[in-house]
């Protein structure tokens, strides 16, 4: 009997221990959590390892650079680099520039891909399947080879030296990457159910009503990405920059190539020692760079999130 | 009879409007895109040089094309490699972003933060950032094969079989970079997967496990392939690619010039293209 009863209590107390550890149900166990949280950190610290590593040595003074003994924590705030990096990147003119050469695109892209993805999602057309191969081969073809022969068009087109480059290309789905965001509004517009789009017609709205009223708020989250990507990608295209805008506007990520140059220009090496450039100089420049990007996505990010509820909604 | 009609007029209207909601893009691709497509497929067929005065070109038939694969040695070993490691990688960064996106919609701390942090590859892959890091040497894990626990599976194990985990140990840091474009759009995704059918399929008795098996997965296999292809186009045309290294080599080379590069170019396109079929057949006879 009470050999029994100690046996019982046993598996009792060994199934909540499980429980516990395991999950059941609604809730995760322990073990569970542990692995995601240590998995999610230690790839998170892969990540985020390049920038830690930048970030303390943009701090660091030129004793603590060359001094064997710092290698994470400088030893003192030592701020002078990122006040060098600002003058020689010319900080808030290039950000303003660069804030407009990566904005106005990638908001017109982001409208853009949006209508076509959803005209591909929703209709029937003749030569639907051509026109969507066709895209996919523009996305696939490698870019280096088109890239001079674009150069050529775009000269003949009086359009170098102008953000047209960009605007133009961009108005038309076929900025950078807009077949991928064309795929991503594609795959979100055709889950809508069919059921909604046929209320509102016989509430009487027409198509563009349609797509802005019932398709739009439903595709937030990739409304979101697609921005997030257009901007990122415009940012840093400093390649294409440098063809198409040759000196008329530049980038950051122009104006970070272009560092080492500069930074000689504007600092003679005769000033002594102290004005000689080193890596920590660059960092805070590099960083100086994506900081912006950073920001927005930071804030973009919150949106992220609304946007589920918001969608959760008109799910229902 | 009539409602026929109407039927028909119906959808010729849709198809009109379905037209032109697409018609930018129409535009756009004959405006800007055809030509340099068309140029550089004209140039693959000659010989380029280019000159201060402009391009001279002279035509070759299909000399450029049969170089390629008869006197270049180099172009087909890096083409099988090529194809190797589409066959490996792109399931692996799918798969693996798509367990991230999973990881990082659950209801964790700091959610906001380690979004934040899985959004740094797609800053830093794409930006002057990575060749400051590329120098530095900070991506790289220092040589991995020092750590015994390698040492191990390469010894307790058949070549046939230590191989590919050892070359999976090597990719890894590669993939975790490589993913963070489709760690976004999983995560975009499954903002829209509907909550109320998880609690009907808990109610049902349906593990976390089948829960997602059944529900998540196929909803979320629209955007598996947007994925797929993306990361077939990001690793064949990304500018460290040994191939899109070998076109840019050539374009200045002046034995073989810009036609050869071009002609490289439009083979290495065509592969593309028969490897994105292969992948899209493999997945949608799986849907199926």
């Amino acid at each position: 009997m009470k050999q029994q009863q100690v046996k019982q209590q046993s598996v009792a107390v060994l199934t909540r221990i499980r429980k516990l550890l395991l999950g059941m149900g609604e809730n995760d166990g322990i073990v569970f959590k542990l692995v995601v949280y240590l998995l999610l950190i230690g790839i998170g610290f892969i990540y985020l390892y390049p920038l830690l590593f930048m970030l303390v040595n943009s701090f660091m003074s030129l004793d603590d650079l060359v001094n064997s003994m710092v290698k994470w924590i400088p030893t003192s705030l030592y701020t002078e680099n990122y006040e060098k990096a600002l003058q020689v990147l010319n900080f808030r003119k290039t950000l303003m520039q660069t804030i407009l050469v990566a904005g106005v695109p990638s908001i017109i892209q982001m409208v853009m891909t949006s209508v076509i993805g959803y005209g591909f999602a929703r209709f029937d057309f003749p030569l639907k399947k051509l026109w969507f191969a066709l895209m996919i081969a523009t996305f696939i073809i490698p870019p280096s080879v088109t890239m001079i022969p674009t150069y050529l068009m775009f000269k003949d087109y009086h359009l170098l030296g102008t953000l047209k480059t960009y605007i133009y290309p961009a108005f038309l789905g076929q900025g950078l990457k807009s077949a991928l965001f064309i795929m991503i509004f594609y795959q979100f517009f055709k889950k809508l159910p069919v059921v909604l789009e046929e209320a509102a017609q016989i509430d009487g709205a027409g198509y563009l009503k349609m797509f802005y009223r019932i398709a739009v708020p439903t595709a937030g989250p990739a409304f979101i990405i697609v921005f997030l990507f257009s901007f990122v990608w415009y940012w840093n295209e400093s390649y294409l920059a440098a063809l198409y805008f040759g000196n008329k506007l530049t980038i950051l990520p122009l104006e970070l190539q272009k560092f080492t140059d500069s930074f000689t220009k504007m600092f003679p090496q005769s000033g002594g020692q102290g004005n000689q450039i080193n890596e920590a100089i660059k960092m805070a420049g590099t960083m100086l760079t994506i900081a912006p990007l950073l920001v927005v996505y930071f804030v973009l990010q919150r949106w992220f999130v609304e946007g589920v509820d918001r969608s959760g909604i008109t799910g229902e | 009879m009539a409602s026929i009609r109407i039927r028909m007029t119906n959808k010729r209207r849709k198809a009109l409007v379905g037209t032109a909601f697409i018609s930018p893009w129409i535009i756009g691709f004959f405006i800007f895109a055809l030509r340099p497509m068309i140029y550089s497929l004209y140039l693959s067929f000659q010989k380029v040089k280019v000159t201060p005065l402009g391009i001279k070109t002279n035509y070759v038939g299909w000399d450029n094309y049969k170089y390629a694969f008869v006197s270049d040695t180099t172009f087909v070993e890096k083409v099988l490699h090529y194809l190797r490691e589409m066959a490996l990688n792109v399931p692996i960064i799918v798969t693996f972003s798509l367990i991230i996106a999973l990881l990082i919609n659950q209801k964790i701390k700091m959610r906001g933060i380690f979004r934040t942090i899985f959004f740094l590859p797609v800053i830093i892959t794409s930006g002057p950032v990575i060749n400051e890091l590329l120098s530095q040497g900070v991506t790289n894990i220092p040589n991995i094969e020092s750590y015994s626990m390698f040492e191990m599976v390469k010894q307790s194990l058949t070549p046939a079989v230590a191989n590919p985990i050892m070359y999976l140990f090597k990719q890894i840091i590669m993939v975790l970079w490589f993913s963070g474009v489709q760690i976004l759009i999983f995560l975009a995704g499954l903002q829209k997967v509907d909550h109320s059918l998880y609690e009907a399929a808990r109610i049902d008795g349906a593990s976390p496990w089948e829960a997602f098996w059944k529900l998540t997965l196929p909803m979320l296999m629209p955007l598996v392939l947007v994925n797929f292809i993306y990361t077939i186009v990001y690793i064949s045309t990304f500018a460290l690619n040994e191939i899109i290294v070998m076109i840019k080599d050539n374009m200045f080379n002046t034995t073989t010039g810009f036609g050869y590069a071009t002609a490289i170019a439009w083979i290495y396109f065509v592969l593309i293209a028969i490897v994105l079929a292969i992948w899209s057949l493999l997945l949608r006879t799986r849907k199926s």
